[in-house]
């Protein structure tokens, strides 16, 4: 662990508008145009949150439902763009945002290592020398053939992970990935991250503390749009854990 | 040349796999469970050729070989038409990648246009044929229509990266393009001659960029000659500027996409 940075979050602020997102035709538009009754919900999902996170850091982000932690993630893997303030990136990265993100349903999993290694940014000479690997890791022996979308959650999890590690991130997303995995392919996980992606940076997101003491280091604990508790993965998760049980 | 600039062209090399990803999916998605796969590219304008002779060539006798005449003219407003549709669609389509990794989202546009050329240049298979066939002359001008070609690969692109940006926001944009291109098809001298429309209705194709395009192409395939230099520059000036409307109206709401898909 090395006191390099390698996300910056500076004062981030996120901000929707609830009622603009229910029209999707040009018909409503301008049926409520006419009415004036297109005015402005807003909410706010992130209050000025600032982080710095280092090199080699195992972060796991635990809150509610709500509480901002997807919305604070995908504004790092920078899909999302915040209202107010900035994020830095210090190297490449793998966001694992939700379950079968970045397949195409249509195509065979061999299909997808291609697809979504271009998407991470490597060739597909770079995944055909990965791609032996990648099948192995993800246990799909004769189903990388079969087309994703007729693939259970645990198979999209595992192709998925297997994918994100094996091109090296320097940061890597998971945001209720490995949930859906069973008990060994989560050890699997678990072994991959401490001895492989030791230097890389982990932003981890799951309702199961417990895996979030396995996997991480440090814990974030977000409420309503802001950081309550921040530090040692064991102390964070206690407090929150009293926290829950006294709702 | 700028730091910006240099920094776009990086990260351009680094999605050229993606791209080239993109398009591949594309072209297999279009011919997917399909059993008679790529062949469809071909036997599309042919049998529409053949029912189209068929109907008009006695109609319009004075035309000599209509095959040649209404295929130069239907390839030309479809890879238009295909490139354009296909990218306005490409947005919303694609939303499942660009909302978990971050990707420059005009490549899906592009990857669009591009993957409808490579249909468009298996289906000038069919246009060569029927060329043999008929006896046709094959003119050094023929090399000429890529520069045709290439204008309107840009105009679909930058009408693709309009539209597309419209669709995120408003769902029905596909429906009302989908008639604007018919009543664009009739308005183009395809299958009629172009001298057939009346004068007062003659603005419908001094004011259409692609009649120009449309124009060029038959140059170059039937009539055996190079077109005229104002025929090529106003639909390339037209293309551009759709081009730069495109840019500016993605730049400025792409922010806002994941919101609304």
């Amino acid at each position: 662990m090395s006191d390099e940075t390698m996300i910056e979050v500076n004062n981030v602020s996120m901000e929707f508008n609830l009622s603009e997102q229910k029209t999707d035709n040009l018909k409503e538009f301008v049926i409520k145009f006419i009415k004036r009754e297109l005015h402005f919900q807003s909410f706010w999902a992130l209050n000025n949150i600032s982080l710095k996170i280092n090199k080699g850091d195992k972060i796991g982000f635990l809150g509610l439902n709500g509480a901002g932690k997807s919305t604070l993630l995908k504004i790092i893997a920078g899909v999302l763009k915040p209202t107010k303030g900035d994020v830095k990136l210090y190297g490449t990265i793998a966001p694992l945002l939700s379950l079968g993100a970045g397949f195409d349903p249509n195509f065979s999993g061999r299909d997808n290592i291609y697809l979504n290694g271009a998407v991470l940014g490597h060739s597909r000479a770079e995944m055909q020398e990965k791609f032996d690997d990648i099948v192995e890791f993800a246990e799909l022996g004769e189903f990388i053939d079969v087309p994703v979308k007729n693939y259970s959650s645990g198979m999209k999890s595992r192709l998925a992970f297997s994918i994100a590690t094996s091109v090296n991130p320097d940061i890597i997303i998971l945001d209720e990935v490995l949930s859906v995995g069973d008990m060994s392919f989560q050890r699997k996980s678990k072994d991959r991250m401490n001895n492989m992606m030791s230097d890389a940076t982990l932003l981890y997101v799951s309702h199961s503390v417990g895996s979030v003491r396995n996997l991480c280091d440090k814990a974030i604990w977000l409420h309503k749009g802001s950081v309550i508790a921040a530090g040692e993965v064991n102390e964070i998760c206690n407090q929150y854990e009293t926290y829950v049980k006294n709702l | 040349m700028s730091q910006i600039q240099i920094k776009e062209l990086n990260t351009f090399s680094k999605y050229k796999s993606l791209l080239s990803e993109l398009v591949r999916k594309d072209i297999k998605n279009k011919y997917r469970n399909s059993v008679l796969g790529v062949l469809w590219s071909l036997l599309d304008p042919l049998l529409s050729m053949i029912v189209l002779t068929i109907v008009f060539s006695t109609l319009f006798h004075r035309v000599h070989d209509y095959p040649v005449y209404y295929l130069s003219g239907q390839l030309t407003y479809n890879l238009f038409r295909s490139g354009s549709t296909q990218a306005m669609k490409s947005l919303v389509g694609s939303a499942n990648i660009w909302k978990s990794v971050y990707v420059p989202k005009y490549l899906y546009v592009l990857s669009s246009v591009l993957s409808n050329f490579v249909t468009f240049l298996f289906s000038l298979i069919i246009l060569f044929g029927i060329m043999l066939v008929l006896r046709v002359d094959f003119t050094v001008y023929m090399i000429f229509a890529s520069l045709p070609i290439l204008i309107i690969l840009i105009m679909a692109f930058g009408a693709g990266l309009i539209l597309g940006t419209l669709n995120v926001f408003f769902r029905d944009v596909e429906h009302l393009y989908s008639v604007f291109c018919l009543m664009l098809m009739y308005a183009m001298p395809i299958f009629y001659p172009a001298d057939i429309l009346p004068a007062q209705f003659k603005f419908i194709q001094t004011y259409n960029p692609l009649f120009y395009l449309l124009t060029c192409m038959r140059d170059c395939f039937y009539y055996g000659k190079l077109y005229s230099l104002t025929e090529i520059l106003i639909p390339t000036v037209a293309a551009f500027v759709l081009l730069g409307i495109g840019i500016i109206l993605l730049r400025k709401y792409q922010d806002r996409f994941i919101l609304y898909v």
